[in-house]
């Protein structure tokens, strides 16, 4: 007996040493190595790697390492947080004093100052540095000064930014914005060092900002290192020692080489992979809502599809359209019906109201057939959807809307795809007004606030309005919104212009976009931000 | 000799403007690039004016193309949309492109020559039906389609080589891709080489070798495959320039950073520089590989002649 609870003791002691060994083993292997580096696919950035300069994903990942600025939006809820501001003060929604954290310091030793928002900021406005993304000044007093629409500039910085300390400037906006600074988490905002002016080839080369990682080297076109700065002051440090980013032609090679376990992580699984997803990866891999949308819109410079009755026939065609279908059969559900004309990513608070669409982006046949033909019919007796072929897989679900519309409207010939070849081409006969009829329209956010899901769309001229719808109610109650201070407030008028869109259906909701990401068993506490790019610095390798 | 090598160079000239001058104005006619720069949005009018000023889009498209070949002659090829320079492009693309084609070439040399000349020597034979029925599998199935067989099977499944190719892209590596990017011209070079073996191992002078005692194998290498393999050397050299431009497939599913990666990338972008950049120097490619070929005729055949 004595005997045998020796034994029986012992045993415990094994187990709970295994156990020990095993639980020390995981901290060093299966927990996370600190120092490891993981690679990512990644695709070559399309313009030149500046902070202004950078509109599209590829080249918004690697800023998102490089640069923090005055906010960050929060990887999980988009919400804008503090993140170099200190505070972002104002009185009339107009003014603005931004006091920038103490103790941050770029990569290479420099201070952060209000100097270096300042100076990167009137570097994106100005005209002449071809700056993509200049307009994100727009709204600060002496833009155009610095931008002017035609003709040389007058002025080589905006009248509206004044450096008053070492750590504080003044923003003076040319009219009550009362989200802008919910919008300073965009990349065009972010502080840039001096050697960014004083050595301007060399930084674009290797670029040096004020984030989490470091580049250790980059290859043009073909793959970036980033490694961990040890000394980055904020509260997000890597978990990981590094990044290597590597530029993939085709994403089907990607995919491949993850599952030959030659990559780590991959953000864009390939439409044709969908359905082999789960038997691969099992539970590495995320498909999370991303703040993208995407719509027809309709070209309201033709008077066949902006008449009286006019919107008849575009809630019509919306109600012909199967999206439920559509996302289930190709898109796998990574894409989800839209109800209304934002994302879900913004959360109810921040203005997504889920079926503010109604019945007008629900499937039924029978009214779709009759609103058209109460609005005048089809203009000229059919329907041509434009979209560009390059890129996505548009032509899939063109085709699948096209088909449905026809099931609907019980009409063979009712609807038909008319392909681009290439995404340039598509937008230059976009901007030259050469629609006729519906043509693609896909959104995706630049910050995490309903104002941007309304105002660069549907106000009057703004710069994605590529309908040209032109709307007096929609556009004043943006600006109310815009003037309001509560943001509460500012998104219930945002909502109710939200309405408007949707009473005239200025353009047909299709669905939300998905972001989606596959990895390796090294990697835990893989993410997406509702950019739906990974939030690399939370990775853990083991 | 000299003359005749002079004079193809100077038939060089009308060809290489003419065939640059095609490209120029077929990725003209695709129409304005600026505006897939700005994403789905508008670009601002101004921003959009100084970008055509930039890249010379402003002006009518005979100057264009004037200071364009201005500005090749001086070496100088334009920039990307990226802020790269085509110079840069090319030093990185072209040294990847040039060894994936050797390799190619290599095995079509080596493997094809090889079978056919088998074949050639057996015509009828078990031997020859199967490597006839194993080159018409190979043609009749695309290029992608083996290279993504090949890929799975090997890189994914079995795990004896990495599926992509690392932005270095060493000699290695660049084996499967190479082998996946000459099958169908090894196919074709067996094929020739068969023929034209077996149509010569028939001729007199072959028999006069016989009749002479030589060892079999210098009767069929010095004689009978030296005289078979003009049209080879033709087909092959047509070839290189072939394998250098249409490797757009085999670099996408290898991920291979050549020169079909930037032009696939070029024309996706409507970036005029990189396009023409690269299709001119594919031109010369072309040009100076046939020349060679012409003047391979001679040493394989002392018949022909160049005076």
């Amino acid at each position: 007996m004595r005997g045998a609870t020796h034994v029986k003791w012992a045993a415990c002691a094994m187990a709970v040493a295994l156990a020990a060994t095993a639980c020390g083993g995981d901290g060093d292997g299966g927990g996370s190595d600190a120092g490891a580096v993981l690679s990512a696919s990644w695709g070559d950035p399309q313009n030149p790697l500046e902070p202004s300069n950078t509109n599209e994903v590829q080249g918004g990942k690697v800023l998102d390492m490089i640069f923090r600025g005055l906010k960050r939006y929060d990887p999980e809820t988009g919400e804008a947080k503090d993140m170099l501001a200190e505070r972002i003060e104002t009185s009339d929604s107009q003014n603005f004093t931004v006091t920038v954290k103490d103790g941050w310091t770029f990569s290479n030793g420099e201070k952060v100052t209000a100097q270096s928002f300042v100076d990167a900021w009137n570097y994106g406005a100005s005209l002449r540095n071809n700056q993509r993304n200049a307009y994100f000044f727009a709204y600060i007093e002496g833009y155009d000064q610095v931008h002017p629409e035609e003709g040389e500039q007058t002025a080589d910085t905006l009248s509206g930014l004044k450096v008053t300390g070492d750590l504080t400037f003044t923003v003076k906006l040319t009219q009550k914005f009362s989200t802008f600074p919910d919008t300073l988490g965009y990349n065009a905002f972010a502080p840039l060092p001096r050697a960014f002016f004083d050595d301007h080839d060399a930084w674009v080369k290797k670029p040096v900002g004020n984030g989490p990682y470091l580049v250790d080297s980059y290859t043009r076109g073909s793959q970036m290192s980033l490694r961990r700065w040890d000394d980055y002051p904020g509260p997000d440090k890597a978990q990981n020692g590094g990044v290597d980013l590597k530029v993939y032609t085709d994403n089907n090679t990607a995919y491949t080489d993850l599952m030959a376990g030659n990559l780590d992580l991959v953000d864009d699984v390939p439409a044709a992979q969908l359905k082999n997803v789960k038997n691969d990866l099992g539970d590495r891999y995320l498909n999370t809502p991303a703040g993208i949308i995407q719509t027809l819109a309709f070209p309201f410079y033709d008077d066949a599809w902006n008449k009286p009755g006019s919107e008849k026939v575009r809630k019509g065609l919306s109600m012909a359209i199967d999206r439920g279908q559509i996302t289930d059969t190709i898109f796998q559900k990574t894409r989800t019906p839209a109800t209304d004309w934002t994302s879900p990513v913004l959360g109810e608070d921040g203005g997504y109201r889920a079926g503010l669409c109604g019945e007008a982006c629900e499937y039924k046949p029978d009214e779709a057939r009759k609103l058209i033909e109460e609005g005048g019919g089809l203009p000229g007796g059919r329907v041509t959807i434009t979209f560009n072929a390059d890129t996505g897989s548009h032509r899939e679900w063109v085709n699948a809307v096209c088909n449905s519309i026809n099931n609907a409207l019980d009409d063979e010939r009712a609807c038909t795809a008319n392909p681009v070849g290439t995404f340039a081409d598509f937008r230059n006969e976009i901007t030259d007004r050469k629609m006729t009829g519906p043509f693609r329209a896909g959104w995706q956010m630049d910050y995490p606030l309903i104002q941007n899901f309304l105002q660069p769309l549907y106000y009057t001229d703004a710069s994605s309005n590529d309908g040209k719808w032109s709307n007096r109610e929609f556009d004043d109650l943006v600006d109310r919104a815009n003037q309001e201070a509560d943001t509460a407030k500012a998104v219930g008028l945002f909502q109710q212009a939200e309405e408007v869109v949707r009473d005239n259906m200025a353009a047909i909701p299709l669905w939300y976009q998905n972001g989606s990401a596959g990895w390796s068993e090294r990697l835990s506490d893989v993410k997406l931000n509702p950019f739906s790019v990974p939030v690399y610095e939370q990775i853990k390798v083991s | 000799m000299g003359r005749y090598v002079v004079r193809r160079l100077l038939q060089m000239i009308p060809v290489f403007i003419g065939a640059t001058l095609l490209i120029f104005l077929m990725v003209n006619v695709m129409g304005d690039p600026i505006a897939g720069l700005c994403g789905e949005r508008r670009c601002d009018p101004a921003t959009a004016a100084r970008l055509e000023r930039e890249f010379g889009l402003d002006k009518p498209v005979w100057q264009q193309y004037l200071t364009y070949m201005g500005n090749v002659f001086t070496g100088d090829f334009g920039t990307a949309f990226n802020g790269q320079e085509v110079t840069e492009l090319m030093s990185t693309a072209f040294p990847v492109t040039i060894r994936l084609t050797l390799i190619a070439i290599l095995f079509e040399i080596v493997i094809g020559v090889t079978l056919g000349v088998v074949t050639g020597l057996r015509r009828g034979r078990p031997v020859d039906t199967g490597v006839l029925l194993l080159t018409l599998v190979v043609i009749s199935v695309p290029t992608f389609v083996t290279g993504l067989l090949l890929q799975l099977l090997l890189g994914v499944k079995w795990g004896w080589i990495r599926p992509s190719v690392s932005s270095e892209a060493p000699f290695d590596e660049l084996i499967l891709p190479g082998l996946v990017l000459a099958s169908v011209s090894l196919a074709y070079v067996t094929r020739l080489t068969r023929t034209s073996i077996a149509e010569n191992r028939r001729s007199d002078y072959v028999r006069t070798a016989i009749a002479k005692g030589l060892p079999r194998h210098r009767v069929v290498v010095r004689h009978l495959l030296r005289n078979s393999l003009i049209p080879v050397v033709t087909f092959i050299g047509a070839d290189i320039g072939f394998l250098m431009g249409g490797a757009i497939v085999t670099e996408r599913i290898f991920n291979i950073h050549g020169v079909g990666y930037q032009l696939y990338q070029g024309i996706l972008r409507q970036n005029t520089q990189t396009v023409v950049g690269f299709v001119t120097v594919l031109v010369l490619v072309f040009l100076v590989a046939n020349l060679v070929v012409d003047l391979l005729y001679a040493v394989l055949d002392p018949r022909i002649r160049y005076a």
